[in-house]
């Protein structure tokens, strides 16, 4: 569903993607690890044409990503942002339905705000969140609501860009499990990135870790702990100590 | 070598000054451009023209009442120095509707709105509600810049126009409650005086600096940088050029009008 082929991205002198070589089969969540400033975020960003690779190639069900039509490109995804980038000026509902109340998916007012509130009870948020603004939510409101907006229009593939960064355990456990239950009733095809390995083992069928510019290992989450990777290791045992420098 | 130091100093900058007014040219063009071609978001476009227009009117009143009535003062101390006193209602009109209204209501257009326009858009940046945006099938440009521009072009000559009268009236007001001016005299002199070619060089300034306020609001907004500072740099970047940019298109507009 999702290839990355030899993907290079550098910012100023900065390398940050060095040749990313990765499949996603359709229908699968992956997962992708790494620390802080591995460049995660912009791997993600390549893929939906946020960010334009350097070098590589990108292909979501075999079509180049740099020659698709943006508008029904763009139209079989759903994004989760880090920080649920709500958009402040709309209502709760509007947020939600923003992509049924324009463009090619638009529908009558009344059936978006419908679609949006069932969204919203999937999500476990009552009706009456509708019709508040985001700045009046908490930060697990915000979450939710945001990833209702990104199934809003049931995307063959969604991505999830740190779920539970800035979530407490119990309220990360809840929008893992929402998110894991989302993506196998939708039988969506998922790309999550996180340093939370609670959410890892909650998420993912397969992890990939992402280090230095390049993926360092990639298999099934079930074969994570005996992958006998050095770099793996030390990220998901949370060592000081190992082939990944502390500091960076 | 060290004598060379400030040559390539003022060369840098003159290559990153003229860089960046490309830059400006093609993201205005491109502004334009999604004016003219669907989807348009109209719901955007009337909160746009509230925003700068109605909510500006208190502000650009009683700036333009404030200036229109210190213009009659000075006129009239001035004016007493070769016994032309008399001249107050006259170069108040042409004071306030060929320069000070336009300039005026400009300056507080890039003060309220291009910092408000460059806040809210740098901000939707940092907090990637811009990046929501185009992963919902949604252009920036189309739906942040087009609305906001378009809206400023066509409100703010209507608030020129609004400034202009009121800033007449203000030195009405000085000229007859303070310096014993006749009131239907003040007024026939006032409209006696003014030429449909002033007006309509008002509003056209009016229309120019509109843009330009929120072209560059817009263009600072979108190239924010990061956090907090980011926010507060493409700001206070973009009402320093705005204002610099009205006061340049204010002299180049009234050497075409007026020069002759």
């Amino acid at each position: 569903m999702i290839t990355l082929k030899d993907v290079h991205k550098s910012f100023g002198p900065k390398q940050v993607l060095r040749g990313i070589n990765l499949e996603i089969p359709k229908g699968e969540s992956m997962v992708i690890i790494g620390g802080s400033g591995t460049g995660k975020s912009v791997m993600l960003k390549s893929v939906l044409g946020l960010v334009a690779p350097d070098q590589g190639q990108i292909l979501v069900a075999d079509q180049d990503v740099t020659k698709a039509d943006r508008d029904a490109f763009l139209a079989r995804f759903g994004m989760l942002f880090q920080g649920g980038a709500l958009f402040d000026s709309l209502t709760v509902w509007q947020n939600v339905a923003f992509r049924l109340l324009r463009g090619s998916l638009k529908r009558p007012k009344s059936e978006a705000r419908d679609i949006a509130i069932e969204k919203l009870r999937r999500v476990g948020l009552t009706p009456d969140v509708a019709d508040l603004f985001p700045s009046e939510l908490s930060g697990g409101m915000q979450k939710r609501v945001g990833l209702a907006r990104a199934i809003a229009a049931e995307p063959e593939i969604i991505f999830f860009d740190e779920p539970t960064t800035g979530l407490d355990p119990i309220m990360s456990g809840v929008i893992n499990d929402l998110i894991r239950e989302i993506v196998v009733e939708m039988g969506a095809t998922a790309m999550t990135i996180t340093h939370d390995m609670t959410s890892v083992r909650a998420i993912a069928d397969k992890v990939a870790m992402l280090h230095d510019g390049v993926i360092k290992w990639t298999g099934a989450v079930s074969d994570m702990d005996a992958s006998g990777d050095p770099f793996l290791d030390q990220f998901i045992h949370g060592r000081a100590e190992g082939p990944i420098a502390a500091v960076r | 070598m060290i004598l060379l130091t400030p040559l390539a100093h003022l060369g840098r900058a003159t290559l990153a000054l003229f860089a960046m007014t490309g830059r400006v040219c093609i993201f205005a063009l491109e502004g334009i451009s999604h004016m003219f071609r669907p989807p348009f978001y109209w719901r955007e476009f009337f909160t746009a023209l509230m925003q700068i227009g109605w909510l500006s009117l208190p502000v650009v009143g009683l700036t333009a009442f404030f200036t229109g009535g210190a213009l009659a003062l000075q006129i009239f101390a001035g004016g007493a120095r070769f016994s032309a006193e008399a001249v107050v209602p006259q170069i108040v009109a042409i004071g306030m509707v060929r320069e000070l209204g336009p300039v005026l209501v400009g300056l507080m257009i890039a003060a309220r709105v291009t910092s408000s326009i460059a806040a809210e858009i740098a901000t939707m940046k940092v907090t990637e509600q811009i990046d929501a945006l185009v992963t919902l099938s949604t252009h920036p440009m189309k739906y942040l810049t087009a609305p906001r521009v378009l809206a400023a072009l066509i409100v703010v000559p209507i608030l020129v126009g609004i400034g202009d009268i009121i800033g007449i009236f203000g030195g009405f007001i000085v000229g007859t409650q303070q310096l014993g001016f006749n009131p239907a005299s003040y007024i026939k002199n006032t409209v006696d005086f003014l030429e449909v070619s002033d007006i309509v060089s008002s509003l056209i300034k009016g229309c120019a600096f509109g843009g330009i306020a929120a072209t560059m609001g817009c263009y600072f907004g979108m190239q924010s940088g990061r956090g907090a500072q980011g926010v507060g740099q493409a700001t206070k970047s973009s009402v320093q050029a705005a204002a610099v940019l009205i006061l340049a298109a204010n002299f180049l507009l009234t050497s075409v009008f007026f020069s002759s």
